[in-house]
């Protein structure tokens, strides 16, 4: 049974696993390298699945090296030759793969970029690159780049994989077809095989295996240049922390430019030797991964937020019966959780007894029914995802981690390790992998990941690496007491206390909300001595503790001032407080009488704060804060939802948190 | 057989199909009144013309099911005339219904795999029951051939995502491509669609319609459309077919028929057409 409160614990020191992975790869120091090894070693079994016509296609490794050999001699009959860049653009497709690793093989450089970009961003990274042949899926992409055929002048050829509904274009003098490459290979390996082994073997763990876009949050994205040595050296340091082998499959459905899925679905896949599965139409992807059922994933904030949604959804439709045993288990399950992971502690025998019962009564079911029955690792990055949804998976037993990282280090470098899972962290750094903390607050990262560059910008590079190779990741962050990695956000949306140092508001305003009794949070300190919070809380929560406790309220303005509100606020503040260093933590708050409201400009639509206006507005109490004041005379106008305005005056609380 | 004195198509080879002078009868009125057309292979024909103009009832004596009172119908020079609807339709005819005609409790798969009937030879041999109740080598086989024909039209289509959708549970213009996906199954020689753009959103049409035109480019399949407004054909066919009370009334590209005076007048209404 693959879950795992019953699995063992593997205590072997990761250092020592490292060391030993990167001394088996020693010599298999390239993918091309490794895929011919593969080919040869094991070539019976399967690599790649692909589901088409309903059922699951097979590729075998010494099939999957064929057809690569028959790409690269394609790509070599069209002229591509070493240092040429081939772009790829398309949903994840095996031939996605073939290409890639075609281009590799002649010493070319893929770059693939997202099915979804408009068109004169495909040209965009077209012409920058200087591409001669496009690899791409489908009639969508091809009509695309004939959109922008006359902006491209380099393109000589364009090779489509799918061909349905390319009759309209028979006759095109740019258009290929993928198998048609593969034949032109075929024909040019007859004289050419030798060359291409030749190739594999010249190939070097120093050369760039591909371009990988940066996710630059303003305008066009960079083109990070990683090489095999990068790739691979990630891919150890993570199998390090987290075993994986031949038995493991995988579902590769986030979009294949993304470097955590060529992390995946490309280098972990090649050393770990893991099958890599293909969803039929991205429609299907949760149904096909379903039939899969892997042992790792990786998913964005996101998809687990809709899981968790979809659960509650149906659960909230089930019998009366279903809803308290499901009540009764995810306690339960919460509750082992809270005395294990949350204390960093590991299962005792009740636990496990207890959580056996569990499964098999109802996680089972529901781990089935999203795939997730043999999860052993799943990890989560990119944004910041809620501790209660990671206690959720962690109940039903999916083994949910944090990671971090960027193209630049060549997609992770911080990882939660098993049962040191701190909600609020992204965890500790991979084997070989330093991550310091600037004086002004930023994450910094050396390791053998560290990108060689960014293409054609070296005065990019040089802005982000330094002459000591610290890779500057432009993201605020401090390490906890644990050795734990905290990303609190941007560094340019950092503010600066009067002392120096540096406040991420967003994040202590997050981690306020993460509280089912604060609605929003505004946390300001700009220029002063230390920071201070203007709280909302939630008023049918609030509403619903104070009711139970017996303490008597009128209005939101009226409960907002019960000292019995502010003591449940500060005690939230007070936890809050505990996980930040010592110059983040909020010193005085206040709990407005009114709530925040995007008619008066305090938030905007979209429900995020917009800070400066805020101090701006609360100018007089704030200064009143600082001043050490108890109470201030509290008067202003306000629009009403009918249009009609409002002044109203109240005295209220400033309370000071030890 | 097709040395039959009725025979008088047999001098162009890339004749398909040929009616001849049908007419049809409900009591005492004239659904068809004398209709004469032919089709090539790898036409695209629409006929249009308004609301009982014949046109269904001209569908479905070609598909056998009415019995014309006069006339012939020839497919691949034979006289078809007498033949029922399951033996045209093993000659290769296959058609869709104006209103979704499905199995409307299974599911899509089983729905296109029913389109397969005609063509599964095993079916026409002795013990056939027996044999599929057993469960054969052979019987397998067939089953595995029909289900990887019936993928390759849903993939087709892209309605693959649906395939173990009950059909009455999907939206009306998915269950139309299923009813087109279960007529082009059994890889016919000519596909009669009545209406297929029926009933569907402005969307849903243009994308009926590119399907429509890449199964008679791409698969060179011969089409015969039935539909009441000529705007939805006019990109779609180079010939078109305008029919009003039971007769053919106009015959030619669709710019040409959209200007002929009869046609505007059998769509506006007699007093339209008199005042020109």
């Amino acid at each position: 049974m693959a879950f795992r409160w019953t699995s063992k614990i593997n205590y072997v020191d990761e250092e020592a696993r490292y060391r030993s992975l990167r001394e088996k790869f020693k010599e298999l120091n390239t993918f091309p390298k490794l895929l011919k090894w593969r080919a040869r070693k094991y070539p019976d079994r399967v690599a790649l699945r692909k589901k088409k016509y309903g059922i699951w296609w097979e590729k075998t490794w010494s099939q999957f090296y064929d057809e690569v050999r028959k790409v690269a001699g394609g790509l070599a009959v069209l002229g591509v030759r070493r240092g040429d860049v081939v772009v790829i653009i398309g949903h994840n497709d095996p031939e996605w793969i073939y290409a890639e690793l075609g281009a590799q093989i002649l010493g070319a450089i893929p770059l693939g970029i997202y099915p979804d970009s408009l068109p004169n961003e495909i040209s965009y990274f077209i012409n920058f690159v200087n591409a001669k042949v496009v690899v791409v899926e489908d009639q969508e992409q091809v009509e695309k780049i004939l959109s922008v055929i006359d902006e491209v002048p380099d393109v000589e050829k364009v090779i489509y994989w799918d061909k349905k509904d390319m009759w309209r274009y028979r006759g095109n003098k740019y258009l290929m077809y993928f198998g048609e490459l593969e034949n032109l290979g075929h024909k040019w390996l007859l004289d050419n095989s030798g060359e291409v082994d030749e190739n594999i073997d010249k190939t070097s763990p120093e050369e760039i295996a591909g371009l990988y876009p940066t996710s630059g949050t303003t305008g066009i994205s960079k083109l990070a240049m990683l090489t095999y040595d990068n790739m691979i050296n990630m891919s150890l340091a993570l199998q390090a922390v987290d075993p994986m082998d031949e038995s493991f499959e995988y579902v590769s459905y986030l979009p294949l430019p993304w470097i955590g899925e060529q992390m995946m679905s490309i280098a972990t896949a090649f050393t770990a030797g893991f099958k890599v599965n293909f969803p039929e139409e991205p429609e299907t992807v949760w149904s096909d991964f379903r039939e899969i059922a892997p042992h790792v994933m990786f998913a964005p904030p996101r998809i687990w937020e809709d899981i968790v949604s979809d659960i509650m959804a149906k659960i909230e439709d089930s019998t009366w019966l279903k809803k308290k045993v499901y009540s009764f288990f995810m306690n339960l399950g919460y509750k082992i959780v809270d005395e294990t992971i949350a204390k960093k502690r590991k299962p005792g025998l009740h636990h496990k007894i207890l959580w056996f019962i569990g499964y098999w009564i109802l996680y089972r079911s529901i781990l089935d029914k999203y795939g997730l029955k043999r999860i052993r690792y799943a990890y989560t990055g990119g944004a910041m995802l809620g501790p209660h949804y990671f206690r959720f998976f962690h109940a039903i037993g999916v083994n949910l981690k944090q990671i971090y990282g960027q193209t630049e280090v060549s997609g992770i470098a911080v990882l939660h390790r098993d049962y040191d899972i701190k909600f609020e962290t992204v965890g500790k750094p991979l084997p070989e992998t330093k991550v310091e903390i600037s004086d002004e607050g930023e994450i910094l990262i050396k390791s053998r990941s560290v990108m060689k560059g960014y293409f054609k910008q070296p005065e990019k590079t040089k802005e982000t690496i330094d002459e000591n190779g610290w890779l500057h990741t432009g993201d605020a962050g401090f390490i906890d007491n644990d050795g734990h990695l905290v990303i609190v956000d941007r560094l340019s949306e950092l503010f600066e206390l009067s002392n120096g140092k540096k406040v991420p508001p967003q994040y202590i305003e997050n981690m306020l909300k993460f509280s089912a009794y604060i609605k929003e949070a505004a946390v300001l300190g700009k220029g002063k001595p230390y920071c201070v919070a203007l709280i909302n809380i939630n008023f049918k929560n609030v509403m619903n503790w104070a009711e139970k406790r017996g303490i008597p309220f009128t209005s939101y303005r009226d409960l907002a001032q019960k000292p019995e509100v502010y003591g449940l606020v500060k005690s939230i503040i007070k936890d809050v407080n505990s996980k930040l260093p010592e110059h983040m933590r909020i010193r005085r708050f206040v709990i407005l009488p009114k709530q925040f409201h995007a008619d008066d400009g305090e938030v905007t639509r979209t429900r995020k704060i917009r800070r400066r206006f805020v101090a701006e507005r609360y100018r007089e109490l704030i200064d009143a804060m600082y001043r050490g004041e108890r109470y201030y005379e509290f008067s202003f106008t306000m629009k009403l939802e009918d249009g009609r305005t409002t002044i109203f005056k109240q005295k209220i609380r400033i309370e000071e948190v030890k | 057989m097709l040395k039959s004195s009725n025979n008088i198509v047999s001098a162009g080879s890339s004749l398909l199909l040929e009616v001849v002078d049908l007419h049809l009868k409900f009591g005492g009125i004239w659904a068809l009144r004398g209709v004469s057309f032919s089709v090539s292979k790898g036409d695209l024909l629409s006929i249009i013309g308004p609301n009982g103009a014949g046109k269904t009832s001209l569908l479905n004596v070609i598909s056998g099911f009415y019995k014309p009172n006069k006339g012939k119908v020839f497919f691949k020079g034979r006289d078809i005339t007498k033949l029922p609807p399951f033996k045209r339709a093993e000659l290769g005819i296959s058609r869709t219904f104006q209103r979704v005609e499905l199995y409307r409790d299974m599911t899509v798969l089983d729905n296109v795999i029913s389109g397969l009937i005609p063509k599964v030879k095993y079916l026409k041999k002795r013990f056939s029951t027996v044999k599929t109740a057993l469960w054969t080598k052979e019987v397998r086989e067939e089953e595995v051939n029909a289900r990887y024909l019936a993928e390759k039209v849903l993939d087709y289509l892209d309605i693959s995502q649906f395939r173990h959708r009950i059909v009455k549970t999907l939206p009306y213009g998915i269950q139309k491509k299923v009813e087109l996906a279960r007529a082009l199954v059994m890889d016919p020689e000519i596909l009669l669609l009545d209406e297929p753009m029926g009933g569907l959103n402005f969307e849903e049409k243009e994308d009926m319609a590119r399907y429509i035109v890449s199964i008679n480019e791409e698969l060179g399949k011969t089409i015969v459309l039935i539909e009441h407004d000529l705007a939805a054909v006019m990109d779609l066919s180079e010939r078109v077919i305008v029919m009003d009370y039971g007769r053919i009334i106009a015959e030619g590209t669709p710019e040409e028929v959209a200007n002929d005076p009869k046609v505007i007048a059998a769509y506006m209404g007699e007093k339209t057409g008199s005042t020109r």
